[in-house]
Formats: C-alpha cells, sequence, structure tokens
C-alpha cells in the first residue's frame, strides 16, 4: 500500500492548497459574519466592503445583547436541541435495528412509509398539530417544541441508522453467537461500537435540525419566556428583507458558537467510532 | 463521560425550569378576583428606537395601570401573518395585535377580529382622520362593514436627493408648497445625469405597491367595480406612471436599469457614491439614510412628483384586538393610551413613518426641518386609501401576476400594450375566484 507520505512533493503542495481553499470555503461565512459583526452601519453601507473593519466597534454586540434576551433564548434553544436529538436517537436507533435485520414485507413497507413522510409538506398539518398539543397542555412550553422535532426529525435519522445498522455485517453478531453471546450481548458488546459514528452522525443531524427550526417555534412558542434563538434572531429584521446588518450578524455569531462548542465535543466520537470495532481499516 | 453528564444535568435542570415557566399560554384570560388582567400585546416594531420607544410606553401603561398588565410579545414582519393564522384557529391569539392593513381585511372577513366601530374612544376616533380609518374598514365577511384596527403609522413615497448633485443640476428646488410635476422630475432627473451618475434609481424588487400607489398621482386605480364584481383595469390613467418610469430607464437613460432587481435599501451604497442623483423611496428609508450616510455627505428629502393630483395610496400600521380576547376593553383602553398623540409622535419618530394621529403630526419632532421630517410630515395630507386594500385576491394577483408582469415591463422583455393584458387578462382570472 502506497503511503500518503510517499507522494510527490507537487502532488502535496497540490493537496495542501486543495486543503486550505477547502477551508476558506467552509469559513468564509463565519468570518463574514465577524466581519460585518464588527462594522459600523456607515462601514456597511460602502459599495466597496471591506474585510476588516476599519473602525472596529462593538456596539453591535451591545446592540444585540441589550435589545433581546439572546443568552436566554440560547440556552433554551441548548436544552430544546439537546432532548430533541438525544431522543430522537433513543427512538430511532432500536427501530433501525429491527428495520434493518428483520426483513419483511412489514419492514419494506415502514422503509417506504419512513421516506414518503419525508416529502409531506409539513406546513399543512400545522394547524392540527397546534390543535392536539393546545388540547393536551404543550403550547407555549419547551417539552411541546421538544415532541414536534422529535417526531419530524425521526424518519430521517431512522433511514440513517438502518443504513449504519446495514453497514455492520451479520456474520459479526453469528460470531459472537457462537461464542455463546445472547442477541443482547451482542448488540451491545459488537455492533453499539461499531454504529458510534452512525449514531453520532444522527445525533449530529438531530441537533442542528432542532437548533435551527424556526416554524414551528414560531406558532407553538407565543411567550417571550420561552422563545428559542431562531425567534429572537428574526427580530432584528423588518418588513421586505430589510434588516439591522451589524447586530443580526452580532447574534448570529454568538448563536454558532453552542453548536461549535457541541462539535467540538462530539467530533471526536465520531472519529473514534471510525476507528473502533472488527471493521476497520 | 463526565461532560455528557453534565452536559445531560444541566439539560434536565434548564428543561425542568422551562417547563415551570412556559406555561404562560393560557395566562391571559386567567384573571379573577384581584388578579390583574393580564394582556398580550404582539408588537412588530424592529429598529432600535422603536422597538425602545415601544416597551417605554407599555412600561409606562404597567406602572400607571396595575390592574391591567401587558406583556410585550415581540414578533416579526416577514412572518407574522403565518403565525397569526394558526393561533387564530388555536384560539390562543394575542390580545392587541400589530400587522399592516392589507393583512386585516381577510382576518376580519374569517372573523378573527373584532369590529372595533362601536368601542372607539370618542378623542381617538376624533383625532385621526377619515382617510386613516378608511384603511382599516372592511367587509366582515357577511356584508357589513366594520373598523378592524387602529390605524397608526402611514408611509408616503419621496424622493431622497444628493443635495450637491441637486444643487449643482441648477433646477428648482421642490417644496411640499409647489412639488415637481412628473414632468419636471424627469427633466431634473436628465439633468443630473452626467458622468457615470444616473439621475434616478428605481428599486424595483417589489414594484407592485409602490407604482400602484404613485398610480392614483394619475387617477390610476387599476381596479374597478360594477354591479358587485371587481376587475382589473389598465386604462390611459394606470399606464401613466408606468409609462414614465419605463421612459426614464430606456428613453431618458436616466435611471439605471441595473437597480431594477434591488430591495428599496440596496440602492444606498451606490447613492453615497454618487452614482444615483435620487432615490423615490418610503419615508422610512431617511432612517438608513441618517445613520449610514459618510461623513459630509448632503441629502435632502424631497416631496414625491405630482400628475393631475399629488394623492398616494396609502395602508397603515395598526392595532387589532383578537376576536377571541376576553378582555376587550381592557384592550381597547390600552390602545388607545398607546396611540394617543404624544406617543404616536415617539412610535413615529422611532419607525420613521408618518402618524395618523393630527395631534402627533403637530409635534415639533414631526415638523422640524431635521432629516426631512417636515417634507414627510407635509406628504401625509396626499394619502388617500389605496384602492387595492379592498380587493379580494389582491395578494394573489400581486404575487402571481401583477410582480411578475411589471418586472418584465420595467425590464423592457414585453411592451406596456403586453403588460396591461396580461395585468387584465390573468388577473380578472385570479380576482373572479374570489368573487364566486
Amino acid at each position: 500500500m502506497r503511503r500518503a507520505d510517499s507522494s510527490p512533493v507537487g502532488i502535496r503542495v497540490l493537496q495542501y492548497v486543495a486543503l486550505a481553499a477547502f477551508i476558506v470555503f467552509l469559513a468564509f461565512p463565519l468570518l463574514w459574519l465577524l466581519s460585518t459583526a464588527l462594522k459600523t452601519p456607515r462601514e456597511l453601507a460602502l459599495t466597496d466592503p471591506t474585510w476588516i473593519p476599519d473602525n472596529p466597534t462593538l456596539a453591535n454586540f451591545s446592540d444585540a445583547f441589550g435589545e433581546q434576551d439572546l443568552v436566554g433564548a440560547a440556552a433554551r434553544s441548548l436544552v430544546v436541541a439537546l432532548f430533541s436529538s438525544v431522543i430522537t436517537v433513543l427512538v430511532s436507533l432500536p427501530a433501525a435495528y429491527a428495520m434493518a435485520r428483520y426483513r419483511s414485507l412489514v419492514n419494506r413497507v415502514a422503509i417506504g412509509w419512513v421516506l414518503v413522510s419525508q416529502v409531506f409538506p409539513f406546513i399543512l398539518i400545522i394547524i392540527p398539530l397546534f390543535m392536539i398539543l393546545r388540547d393536551i397542555g404543550l403550547i407555549n412550553t419547551l417539552p411541546g417544541l421538544v415532541a414536534v422535532h422529535v417526531t419530524f426529525t425521526l424518519p430521517f435519522a431512522l433511514w440513517m441508522l438502518q443504513g449504519y445498522v446495514r453497514a455492520v455485517p451479520r456474520e459479526l453478531e453469528e460470531a459472537a453467537a457462537v461464542d455463546g453471546a445472547t442477541r443482547l450481548r451482542s448488540i451491545a458488546s459488537v455492533v453499539a461500537p461499531l454504529l458510534m459514528p452512525g449514531v453520532v452522525a444522527t445525533l449530529l443531524f438531530a441537533f442542528i435540525s432542532s437548533w435551527n427550526e424556526f416554524m414551528f417555534a414560531l406558532v407553538i412558542l407565543q411567550d417571550p419566556g420561552v422563545m428559542t434563538l431562531p425567534l429572537t434572531l428574526v427580530r432584528f429584521t423588518g418588513p421586505e428583507g430589510v434588516a439591522r446588518l451589524g447586530p443580526l450578524a452580532a447574534a448570529s455569531l454568538m448563536a454558532t458558537i453552542p453548536s461549535l462548542i457541541f462539535f467540538a465535543i462530539i467530533q471526536r466520537r465520531l472519529k473514534s467510532g471510525l476507528m473502533a470495532g472488527a471493521v476497520k481499516g | 463521560m463526565r461532560i455528557k453528564s453534565a452536559l445531560a444535568a444541566a439539560a434536565i435542570v434548564a428543561l425542568a425550569a422551562a417547563c415551570g415557566s412556559g406555561g404562560g399560554g393560557g395566562d391571559s384570560s386567567s384573571s379573577s378576583g384581584n388578579e390583574p388582567v393580564k394582556l398580550d400585546f404582539l408588537s412588530l416594531a424592529w429598529q432600535k428606537e422603536s422597538v425602545a420607544a415601544n416597551k417605554q410606553i407599555v412600561d409606562e401603561w404597567n406602572k400607571a395601570n396595575p390592574n391591567i398588565q401587558v406583556t410585550y410579545v415581540q414578533g416579526s414582519w416577514d412572518n407574522v401573518n403565518d403565525q397569526l393564522v394558526t393561533q387564530f384557529a388555536g384560539g390562543t391569539a394575542p390580545d392587541v395585535i400589530h400587522n399592516d392593513s392589507p393583512a386585516l381585511a381577510g382576518f376580519a372577513s374569517d372573523g378573527y377580529l373584532l369590529d372595533l366601530k362601536d368601542k372607539l374612544p370618542a378623542e381617538l376616533k376624533s383625532d385621526i382622520p377619515q382617510a386613516a380609518w378608511d384603511t382599516v374598514t372592511f367587509d366582515d365577511g357577511k356584508g357589513a362593514q366594520g373598523v378592524y384596527g387602529v390605524p397608526f403609522l402611514q408611509e408616503s413615497q419621496v424622493i431622497i436627493a444628493n443635495k450637491k448633485l441637486l444643487d449643482a443640476s441648477g433646477v428648482r428646488v421642490p417644496t411640499p408648497d409647489q412639488p415637481w410635476t412628473w414632468d419636471e422630475f424627469s427633466a431634473a432627473a436628465k439633468k443630473m445625469t452626467k458622468g457615470g451618475t444616473y439621475g434616478v434609481a428605481w428599486a424595483m424588487k417589489s414594484p407592485v405597491n409602490k407604482t400602484l400607489n404613485l398610480a392614483l398621482n394619475f387617477g390610476g386605480t387599476f381596479f374597478q367595480t360594477s354591479g358587485g364584481k371587481t376587475t382589473v383595469k389598465v386604462g390611459p390613467e394606470e399606464r401613466e406612471v408606468l409609462q414614465r418610469i419605463h421612459d426614464q430607464l430606456y428613453k431618458d437613460k436616466s435611471a439605471d436599469p441595473g437597480a431594477l432587481g434591488q430591495g428599496t435599501a440596496d440602492p444606498l451604497p451606490a447613492f453615497y457614491d454618487g452614482k444615483f442623483a435620487m432615490l423615490p423611496a418610503g419615508v422610512y428609508l431617511r432612517q438608513q439614510v441618517a445613520e449610514q450616510a459618510p461623513e459630509g455627505f448632503e441629502w435632502v428629502t424631497l416631496p414625491g412628483p405630482t400628475g393631475t393630483s399629488a394623492q398616494q395610496g396609502a395602508v397603515s400600521q395598526t392595532l387589532s384586538i383578537s376576536q377571541d380576547s376576553e378582555h376587550v376593553d381592557e384592550a381597547m383602553k390600552f390602545i388607545a393610551f398607546f396611540l394617543n398623540g404624544a406617543n404616536q409622535a415617539k412610535l413615529a419618530k422611532g419607525d420613521w413613518l408618518l402618524p395618523t394621529s393630527q395631534k402627533a403630526a403637530d409635534d415639533p419632532a414631526m415638523t422640524t426641518k431635521e432629516n426631512g421630517w417636515d417634507v414627510a410630515t407635509a406628504s401625509a395630507k396626499n394619502l388617500v386609501v389605496a384602492p387595492f386594500l379592498k380587493v379580494k385576491g389582491f395578494d394573489e394577483w400581486k404575487t402571481k401576476v401583477a410582480t411578475p408582469v411589471l418586472q418584465q415591463y420595467f425590464g423592457n422583455k414585453i411592451t406596456i400594450d403586453d403588460a396591461a393584458a396580461k395585468l387584465v387578462e390573468d388577473g380578472n382570472e385570479v380576482l373572479e375566484r374570489y368573487q364566486r
């Protein structure tokens, strides 16, 4: 096997250039957000925008934090996203295992139904959903929003996870059974470690979906004391797309921090999962 | 592992706390005995000064009225109607609702808004001119007319001009008493077009309201009702403003076609750079110019041009009461306080719009020359109810027919005859469905 280190210097340089370009591409929105957040209104209106503000100011941050309860809203968003993602994974994991391992007509219908549910326009069910939540006392509550987020993330999470389960060779479980392991034991000791990257990826998907979700939060949460971050950010925009760019950028930048921290914590698991188990390369 | 445990513990504590504080949905309707009445007030203020003014007025009310406590809830113009549709259907709408008059017609005919006709305090009613009340008077869905909001802020079209380029052109500077005619406006734009500078920039990303409001300059209404049936009409009166804008773009070449696809505020950077001399825009755009214009950049507010009259179509920002509110009288009292003359002046100043209150219009802050307030406030006398405001199906006509047709026409892709034919034929098909 050729080692990467043995590549010709020219190829290595090209690889690094491509890598740097990709990182710049990924980082561009964040850097632009930072640059915008530090600009004065006058600088924001220049025809030739600058990368580095001429007169950097923190006024946008003080306006954003002074006018809106960003910290409280971020805390509530974090709670909702954590609960939504964890519950989604806990519910979808056993279902995904069953869908992947027990092949029957019911399973095929279930998978088809999961896919069909993804093309359903959610806006059509907002009013009935709202009434159901109202009748069971979950309007204007974070558990109500968590329930909705879990419900709507579940089909795709299920689809994702059953793909990961399928990728784990059935022979490993059979080998464990030959060694005397029960099904539960083989799932816990053999399948689960190999599924970790899939679980983490699903967790991230569910977390981001919930963290960014706006429409359901808009109609379910009415009390200022329970509103999540997307509802707070939109307060910096006016009619016809006009926005207070400086404070909006400052608030949006702060809004990315919790999810960045969450990613930083969890991405190690994503890597370690890839290296674990019997199928590492 | 410890991090996971800590996160889980923090989340459980936070969710539990949130659950404890989150059940506010029914609070506003749960007053009894000595408990104060609680009202939810959905506000759409978004400018810094406007939000501050809203909060200040609510605080003043709450201090003065311990038995009627108002909770300030901030919403957003972009999605307020989606939010309200759901909340109205679910019976959990706020007691007092900030919106604009075009949105009220549908909610009123669906029975979601309270008819305020017999509830308005005399002082509030007389302080606001009938032309403004006309913008909130709609069919109740059963054939009767009702008043479904209190109008409080309006927008007129003015011209924001680069003073240096205006002075250099040597044209007569228009005043509220002697505004430009459209011919003078076009001539001025031509004079200011030189050396890479266009005389005017028409930002027409959303062209319908702007052109329909200005069309009233020549009596263009775009809709006619006969025998109870409303149809689209594009005759000579309606074509006048359309043709004049088109001429500036392609005949006089005094307007930059590159600005056509822009939103209202988008041409501002080029305006500060001297690439455009004049921007026809709503009065609220002055706020951004005052805040963003570079040091030394001088600008003036000019009245909008006149045709056979100076009339412009107006819509209003409004405060309404939900039909489901259990505290209608208290909500009305709050609205009457919130929209008294002094408070309307604060709100208008915060949003850089025009107050409907005649007392507010006399406030020195509304008539100062600074930032063109004198010109803006004077333009209010030309506002009449926008003819499209009461046309059922207008929103669909606007989105599906008028916006693309006007964009094509201003983009010089179709002739005015083609545009007129499409506006009428496609438009009538849309309106037909709303009148069955």
